[in-house]
C-alpha cells in the first residue's frame, strides 16, 4: 500500500505527521493551487482533496458553505480529478481524495479507484460507506492499491474497532469528539484514554482530525497519535487572510518561528 | 410484507449508510425496534392511544358525489386527514414516541417539510414531556408559517435551515448533524419511510395501521376488495401503510402518484419513480432513485406541496416498483388545485395538496372501471392547513383583500 509506506517512511524522521484539507473549487482552483504550494512548501506530509457533496451531512458549517459555493460556481467531479492530477504531479506528497459515497457511486465504483490509480491519487476518506455496506467499494480499493480510510469514533465500542481497523488502510482517522467537522475539541485526559483504546485495536498509523487549531493541540497528539489532521481551520483562514497566510500558520503548526 | 435484509435492504435499494459516530446508535435502536415489534403488548398499547389520543380507526367515507360525478368505479375515501393534528404523521409518531419511552431517551429532534411532522413530533413530545427541536428548510419556514406558529406553541424550538436549497432534503441532513453530536439522550424521529435502516421499516409498520383498518372497512361496506388504491408519494409514508393492507391481494392494483411540479418535462417536479430524471444513488443514508445530475448532485425539486417537495423516495417503493407491484403516476400542480376544487365542492371534504395528487389519478381513472367495482383514495391528510397556499393559487381574490387588511392593521398597530 503506497500510502501507508509514504507516511510510515515520513514518520521515521518526525515525532508528528501534518495533514491538511481544502475544498476543491472553493473559492476556486486558482486558490487551492495557491494553497497547496503554500502546505507543501512548508512541510506539510500529506493533503485531504475533498470532492464537494450537495449533502455532506458529516461535515459542519465552514466546509458545507465551502462545498456549496463550489457547487454553485458549477465545479465538476471531472474538473476535481482534472486538478487532482495536476497536483500529484507538481508535488511530492500523498494526495488523498476525500467525499461522500454517491459521488464514487455515480461515478461508477471501478471506474473510480481506476481513475484514482491512474492520476496517483493515494487513498479515499468517503464517511458514509461503512465496511459492512461496502463490499465490492473496499474490494475494488484494494485490486487498484488505493487506501480506503477508516473512522474510529469515541462511541466505536472495541469490537466495533476491530472490524474498521481491519478494514482500513494507509492510516485511521480518529475522530476524538461527537458532532460534525469544525467544532472545538477537548485535547485533555479523555482524548489519551481513547487515543489508548484505538491504539490496542489497529497497528496502522492513527490520524487524528476535528478541531485542531494550533501548535499546543498538535503538541497535545505527540507520542500519542502519528498525524494531526487539520481541516476546517485552514478554510477559515483562507477566507479571512487570504492565501498567503497558510504557510506562516502551517510552520507555527510545526512549532518553527 | 416481505422483511428487509439482515443489512436492511430491499432489493437493491435501502441499505444503511451511517458515519461511524452513530454506528452504536442505530444498532440499538435496531435491536429496540425489533423488540418493540415483537411484543405484541407495544401494538396493542400503539393501537389503544391511536383511538384515544387521535381519532383511530379512521372512517373510510363513501364519495357519493364524486361516483356519480365521475359514472365509474365507487370511490371510497380513508380519512387520515381526521387524526389528531390533520395527518397519517400522527401514527408514525406517536409510535416513535412510545418506542422513545423504551429506549430511555428524553429529547426527540424531528425534520420537517410541509411543517405536519414538525407538527406532529412536537404535540407527541409535549405529551411525553420529551424536549423538541424541530429543522424547517427557510422556504418551507415562509410557506408554512401558521405551522410554525404551533410547532413553537406546542413548546418545540423550530430551527429554520439556512444551507443547500432550504428545503426538506436540507432540514433532513441539518437533523442528522444535531444527532451525531446529542445522541445519547436524544432520538431523531424520522418523518417518513426514508433514511437509514431500520426506519423505512419502522415507519412503514407504524402507517400499516392505516391499510390494516381499511381493507376490513372496505369488506365491510363494499364485501369485496378494491380494485385499485391510490396514494400520494413524496417519502412514501402514507402510501406503505395503506398499500400494506392490501400488498398480498393480487387483484388490487396500487398506485403511488408523485408531484408533477410544473409538468415533468419542463424539470420542475418531484417524480422519482415515474420521471426520466432520477437515477439510483445513495444519499441520507439510503440507497433509492434521486433526482441528480450526472455527477450524483442532488437537483432541486418542485411541487406545490411541500410535503411532495423531496429528492428521494422510500427505498420499500422504489423496490414495489421494481417488481411493478405499484404503478406510478404523477400530477401536476394546476390538475391537484383543479381536484381540490372539485372534491371540496362535491364532498364538503378538504384534502392536503399533498393528497390531492393522489386524487387527480383516480378521477382520471375511475370513468373507465365498472361501476360495481371500488377504489380508495388516501386522504393523507387535511388541506385547512394550507389554507395560504390554496388561497394563493386560487387566487382568491377576498383572501387577498383579508390579509392587506390584516398586514395594514399589524403595521398601524406598531407603529401606535
Amino acid at each position: 500500500m503506497k500510502l501507508e509506506e509514504n507516511l510510515r517512511r515520513r514518520r521515521e524522521n518526525k515525532e508528528i505527521l501534518l495533514m491538511t484539507h481544502l475544498v476543491l473549487g472553493y473559492p476556486d482552483f486558482d486558490t487551492n493551487r495557491e494553497v497547496i504550494a503554500q502546505m507543501v512548501e512548508n512541510g506539510v506530509d500529506s493533503i485531504e482533496l475533498q470532492i464537494p457533496f450537495s449533502e455532506p451531512v458529516a461535515d459542519g458549517p465552514v466546509i458545507l458553505k465551502a462545498s456549496q459555493e463550489s457547487l454553485d460556481h458549477g465545479t465538476k467531479v471531472s474538473d476535481c480529478i482534472n486538478f487532482a492530477k495536476e497536483m500529484v504531479e507538481k508535488w511530492d506528497i500523498p494526495f488523498l481524495f476525500m467525499t461522500y459515497y454517491n459521488i464514487v457511486f455515480k461515478y461508477g465504483e471501478e471506474a473510480f479507484f481506476k481513475k484514482c490509480a491512474e492520476i496517483g491519487i493515494t487513498g479515499v476518506i468517503v464517511p458514509d460507506i461503512p465496511p459492512e455496506m461496502g463490499g465490492s467499494f473496499y474490494q475494488f480499493a484494494e485490486q487498484y492499491g488505493i487506501s480506503p480510510v477508516l473512522i474510529f469514533a469515541p462511541t466505536s465500542s472495541d469490537e466495533r474497532m476491530e472490524i474498521t481497523g481491519k478494514c482500513s488502510r494507509g492510516f485511521v482517522y480518529c475522530v476524538p469528539r461527537k458532532g460534525v467537522t469544525g467544532a472545538k475539541s477537548e485535547f485533555g485526559d479523555g482524548l489519551t484514554q481513547y487515543l489508548v483504546r484505538c491504539r490496542k485495536h489497529t497497528s496502522l498509523l492513527l490520524g487524528v482530525g476535528f478541531g485542531i487549531e494550533s501548535r499546543a493541540n498538535v503538541e497535545a497528539l505527540i507520542g500519542k497519535a502519528d498525524i494531526a489532521i487539520i481541516g476546517s481551520k485552514t478554510i477559515k483562514l483562507v477566507d479571512e487572510k487570504g492565501a498567503a497566510s497558510v504557510g506562516p500558520f502551517i510552520r507555527q503548526l510545526l512549532g518553527e518561528k | 410484507m416481505n422483511p428487509p435484509t439482515e443489512d436492511g435492504h430491499y432489493g437493491r435499494w435501502g441499505g444503511s449508510y451511517v458515519p461511524e459516530v452513530l454506528h452504536d446508535t442505530f444498532k440499538r435502536l435496531k435491536e429496540d425496534f425489533a423488540a418493540a415489534k415483537a411484543d405484541p403488548d407495544f401494538w396493542r398499547e400503539y393501537v389503544e392511544l391511536m383511538s384515544t389520543y387521535s381519532c383511530r380507526p379512521t372512517p373510510l367515507t363513501f364519495a357519493e358525489n364524486l361516483t356519480r360525478h365521475f359514472g365509474g368505479a365507487k370511490i371510497y375515501i380513508k380519512r387520515e386527514d381526521l387524526n389528531h393534528t390533520g395527518a397519517h404523521k400522527a401514527n408514525n409518531v406517536i409510535g416513535q414516541g412510545l418506542l422513545v419511552k423504551r429506549m430511555g431517551k428524553t429529547r426527540v429532534i424531528a425534520e420537517t417539510g410541509a411543517g405536519q411532522h414538525g407538527v406532529a413530533t412536537a404535540t407527541m413530545a409535549a405529551k411525553f414531556g420529551f424536549e423538541c427541536t424541530v429543522y424547517m428548510g427557510e422556504v418551507d419556514v415562509l410557506r408554512q408559517r401558521p405551522n410554525v406558529f404551533w410547532m413553537e406553541k406546542l413548546g418545540a424550538k423550530v430551527v429554520p435551515v439556512t444551507d443547500g436549497s432550504r428545503i426538506l432534503k436540507d432540514a433532513i441532513n441539518e437533523a442528522f448533524r444535531d444527532w451525531v453530536t446529542n445522541m445519547d439522550n436524544t432520538h431523531y424521529v424520522l418523518g417518513t419511510a426514508c433514511g437509514p435502516a431500520p426506519f423505512p421499516e419502522m415507519v412503514s409498520w407504524f402507517q400499516s395501521i392505516i391499510g390494516i383498518e381499511a381493507r376490513k372497512q372496505i369488506l365491510h361496506y363494499h364485501h369485496t376488495l378494491p380494485a385499485r388504491v391510490y396514494a400520494c408519494v413524496g417519502g412514501g409514508s402514507n402510501a406503505m401503510g395503506i398499500f400494506q393492507g392490501f400488498l398480498d391481494d393480487d387483484n388490487v392494483e396500487l398506485v403511488g402518484v408523485e408531484a408533477g411540479g410544473h409538468g415533468l418535462s419542463t424539470g420542475k417536479h418531484a417524480s422519482r419513480l415515474c420521471s426520466d430524471d432520477a437515477s439510483p444513488g445513495m444519499a441520507q443514508g439510503y440507497k433509492t432513485m434521486f433526482l441528480q445530475n450526472s455527477d450524483g448532485q442532488m437537483l432541486e425539486t418542485h411541487s406545490v406541496s411541500a410535503g411532495l417537495d423531496y429528492v428521494g423516495v422510500s427505498p420499500i417503493l422504489a423496490n414495489l416498483n421494481d417488481q411493478k407491484r405499484v404503478r406510478f403516476e404523477s400530477a401536476t400542480d394546476v390538475e391537484v388545485i383543479e381536484a381540490l376544487n372539485l372534491t371540496m365542492k362535491k364532498e364538503g371534504i378538504i384534502p392536503a395538496l399533498e393528497s390531492s395528487h393522489a386524487f387527480v389519478q383516480a378521477f382520471k381513472e375511475a370513468p373507465g372501471l365498472p361501476k360495481d367495482s371500488a377504489i380508495i383514495i388516501n386522504q393523507s391528510g387535511r388541506g385547512d392547513k394550507d389554507i395560504f397556499t390554496i388561497a394563493h393559487a386560487l387566487k382568491d381574490p377576498s383572501w387577498k383583500e383579508f390579509i392587506i387588511n390584516e398586514a395594514r392593521e399589524y403595521q398601524q398597530g406598531e407603529s401606535k
